[in-house]
């Protein structure tokens, strides 16, 4: 007799959870600094992929332009860090009408950072999503490759080619722990806060209407929803976390310039939300641990001792990509669904 | 031995099985008719033979299994289907769509070698060559596509309803030119309709489909006095 | 005067580049129903290819005819062996699967032939004409011409040989072409060698102005995205004009408005597809959006 009973199903999938949150709370005290630092890219990323699984996985659109939105973030943050003292003493001259201020501490900057990428996100969606979806993925595709050239293009604000460079990064508020640390608590709890708002959102009345948007749009029209306004609203918020995540990476690396955030950025987050699976958050987890730690292993292969070249985990991705969609459409966790479902299948009652 | 024939034929649509046992004959040079209600399987079963769906069971032609012969090479066997809807190719002229009907073939040699020929039964054709087939009325449409399944010159011809949508008068005219094709050239033809009394006046004998399977057959002048089927698909 | 037609006739050339790729994508979705994301980076490779032939001693036509035969097997080995497993699959999927073999076949060209920059050579000399006072690029007549041949010898073979007629029947109604014993399978990935040969040729076009390295594409793709946009998505003649048309615009723009310069063409391209497509989402030429559902 294998297989749970469904409340029991549920409280399994929380004490998961919990481990999860757990590991990561201790997580840095048994590891060096470079560790922790790569860490907390993961994290950055899990923001990243969290949003980006809304928009695909959800709402069942493609965006090839959320690298660029983090740029968004990334620069709304270094901006306001330096403020306009920190820009004229850099060199560069930014217009006057612009609210720059004189500089503000690094995490202030993050609810700022999601609220202007969202606004943007909600404004290019606006004219975007009135298209069917294959427009999108060109639309946004196209910001991806032009936000570089954007970014050089005005740069009395952005720093042009050369980009900003951010004070390095230092634990606020006189808290005991060292900087590094700091951070990766940071983008944490970032990740843990956005982590629920996306849980909440896909659950809710606006997440049920993501899903039949994407299951059909002329059905869900005909059951009163209106893709175009949840479409943008599933754009605005994906952007948003895009934002955050953008703004955390800026602190974390303490500098930005049109190169940090590149087409193929946007095109491996795409490819990582999808290798965790589309439609399912915990699988953000695995697309946020591959995005990071996958490019140094496919270069130099633990058990090869040998390395490869610089171009192997791009080679990795794509194929690992392809082959996902072949195989298991459903992503890392789709393959974990399979496995884990015919042992927590409700037990069939004999009597009764 | 009969042209065509089909024993213990099943086909399904995913889980839905649509045929549970179809056995028929049609004889070269005869007219068949299909009759039945709407789901019947008269549709699957054109599909059955010109091996569109998935289906089990004994299907031969000309002594030939179709077993697991893809719709294209079953085509190259000499099976013209025209299917439910006419299945034109509406954006490529009225010349193309015959030309398209030659593929099967080899295009260029035989749509010279066949379009005279076709153009006989259907002469306004020629003066409508360019224009584009979607542009055609219904009743133009059903004879263009009746036009380009001669074109390829079968050894059976397949209608799927051909008189659906359209005006008795056309109904009248197409049921004419494939009588007229079978006694003069001697084409075998399967035709399936909703439409019982033009169908079993144009034709030798009939299968009565129902749910999936044959329910009555026999010569189409002793079915038009069948009690049940006179009652069920006549009318009167 | 003399330098506004100047601008003209080159910006008809980048122009021609981009119609071509813009072409080749219409090609593959009039067949398959989705939007090639891979195109530029397959044409790329291919460019790769040509300057290897040429580096090993092979003069430029002789050259440009082999890639050419290159990318048409390429083409057709792309869609049998990734597309087709997908074939009947959401758009969603298959988009993806095309996401990933531009990731592939980017990383793969950085992998053999490294990430610097190469020079590309041109079959065209390097002088210019004068004609009433315009001088005019041989280079820009070449390559003008080359695409534009190209085009025209595409556009007669759909239009009067039978394989084009059945790749066109493909494209409208796949069940009925294969009840008249067309193999549809092999037709799609014929229209996959066709437009593999379409990008080889934009991208041998491009080379020698853009020089040759692994992203050499991107920007031409979003150009070309742009112009099939602009001409409707499914309406081959309508990425001509639309390629054509962008490259002249985009050219003139630049030269003569400040604020556009250099660095903005690809914005501005971006605005102008984005403004297409909410006044006419249809485009220029194409038909009525039918959404699969």
């Amino acid at each position: 007799m294998i297989g749970l009973p469904r409340p029991l199903y549920t409280a399994l999938k929380l004490a998961a959870l919990a481990g999860v949150v757990a590991i990561l709370a201790v997580l840095p005290r048994f590891m060096g600094e470079f560790r922790v630092g790569q860490f907390t890219f993961v994290g950055i990323y899990f923001i990243a992929l969290l949003g980006l699984n809304i928009l695909t996985g959800y709402s069942g659109q493609i965006s090839l332009g959320h690298g660029a939105f983090m740029g968004i973030g990334a620069y709304v943050t270094a901006v306001l860090t330096l403020g306009r003292k920190g820009l004229v003493l850099f060199g560069h001259h930014p217009p006057h009408w612009l609210p720059l201020g004189d500089g503000m501490r690094p995490a202030l900057t993050i609810p700022i950072a999601l609220v202007v990428t969202g606004i943007v996100g909600l404004l290019f969606g606006m004219p975007a999503l009135r298209l069917a979806g294959v427009s999108l993925a060109l639309a946004t595709f196209a910001v991806a490759v032009s936000l570089p050239t954007v970014a050089k293009r005005f740069e009395d604000v952005t720093g042009g080619g050369g980009g900003l460079s951010l004070p390095l990064p230092e634990t606020p508020f006189g808290l005991h722990v060292s900087a590094p640390h700091w951070l990766y608590y940071e983008a944490w709890g970032c990740a843990a806060i956005l982590f629920v708002v996306a849980w909440v959102l896909v659950r809710a009345r606006v997440g049920r209407a993501w899903r039949a948007i994407r299951d059909g749009e002329l059905a869900a029209t005909a059951s009163g929803v209106s893709p175009a306004l949840y479409k943008t609203l599933a754009f605005g918020v994906s952007s948003a976390f895009a934002g955050v995540a953008g703004s955390l990476l800026a602190i974390q690396v303490a500098f930005v310039n049109p190169d940090t955030f590149p087409l193929s950025l946007s095109i491996l987050l795409l490819a990582s939300v999808v290798v965790g699976g589309l439609g399912s958050l915990s699988g953000v987890i695995v697309g946020a641990l591959m995005l990071e730690f996958l490019p140094v292993y496919a270069q130099h292969p633990p058990l090869f001792g040998q390395s490869f070249s610089k171009q192997a985990p791009g080679v990795v991705f794509g194929v690992v990509l392809i082959l996902i969609m072949f195989a298991v459409p459903a992503g890392a966790a789709g393959l974990l669904r399979r496995i884990v479902r015919p042992l927590t299948k409700p037990v069939p009652t004999v009597s009764d | 031995m009969p042209l065509l024939e089909l024993s213990g034929v099943e086909a399904r649509y995913g889980p839905i099985k649509a045929l549970h046992d179809v056995t028929l004959t049609l004889d070269d040079g005869e007219v068949v008719a299909l009759l039945g209600a709407n789901g019947a399987g008269k549709t699957t079963t054109l599909r059955a033979i010109s091996g569109t769906v998935r289906r089990s069971g004994n299907v031969s032609f000309g002594g030939r299994s179709l077993g697991r012969r893809s719709p294209e090479s079953i085509a190259k066997l000499g099976i013209a289907h025209v299917p439910e809807g006419r299945g034109l190719f509406p954006e490529l002229t009225v010349w193309e769509n015959l030309r398209m009907g030659a593929y099967v073939r080899g295009e260029r040699k035989t749509i010279r070698a066949e379009a005279p020929r076709v153009l006989g039964y259907f002469p306004w054709l020629e003066e409508r060559k360019t224009q584009q087939a979607g542009t055609l009325s219904g009743g133009e449409q059903q004879m263009l596509a009746l036009a380009r399944a001669l074109v390829s010159r079968p050894r059976l011809l397949m209608l799927d309803e051909p008189s659906l949508g359209l005006a008795p008068t056309i109904v009248a005219e197409i049921f004419r030119i494939v009588r007229e094709l079978n006694t003069e050239d001697g084409l075998s033809v399967l035709v399936v309709e909703q439409n019982a009394k033009i169908a079993l006046e144009s034709s030798a004998r009939a299968y009565v489909l129902e749910v999936g399977r044959v329910a009555v057959e026999g010569a189409s002048a002793e079915l038009e006095r069948h009690e049940g089927v006179r009652k069920s698909y006549l009318g009167y | 005067m003399a330098e506004f037609a100047q601008q003209i006739v080159s910006g008809l050339a980048s122009g021609a580049i981009y119609a071509s790729l813009a072409l080749a994508l219409v090609l593959i979705y009039r067949s398959t129903d989705v939007i090639n994301f891979a195109q530029g980076e397959m044409a790329t490779f291919t460019t790769y290819t040509a300057w290897s032939l040429m580096h090993h001693g092979m003069s430029y036509w002789p050259a440009f005819a082999l890639t050419l035969a290159i990318a048409f097997a390429g083409g057709v080995a792309v869609e049998r062996v990734v597309i087709r497993p997908v074939e009947r699959r959401p758009e969603l999927v298959i988009v993806i699967v095309t996401i990933g073999l531009l990731l592939t076949i980017n990383a793969t060209i950085g992998w053999i032939w490294g990430a610097d920059v190469k020079a590309f050579d041109s079959p065209f000399p390097n002088n210019t004409w004068d004609v009433h006072s315009v001088t005019i690029s041989v280079q820009d007549v070449g390559t003008l011409g080359v695409c534009l041949l190209t085009v025209f010898l595409l556009w007669g073979f759909f239009r009067f040989t039978t394989v084009g007629l059945a790749m066109r029947a493909v494209a409208i109604n796949p069940n009925a072409s294969r009840l008249l014993a067309v193999r549809v399978g092999w037709m799609l990935a014929l229209g996959w060698g066709l437009a593999a040969v379409l990008g080889a040729v934009a991208g041998m076009m491009a080379a020698p102005t853009v020089f040759l390295d692994p992203s050499m594409m991107l920007v031409i793709l979003i150009y070309a995205f742009a112009a099939a946009v602009l001409g409707g998505i499914d309406s081959p003649a309508g990425a001509v004009v639309g390629g054509l048309s962008l490259g002249v615009v985009i050219n003139l723009l630049s030269r003569y408005v400040n604020f556009v310069g250099t660095e903005l063409r690809l914005p501005t391209a971006l605005a102008v597809l984005l403004v297409v497509l909410i006044i006419r989402p249809q485009g220029l030429f194409g038909h009525k959006v039918v959404r699969r559902v």
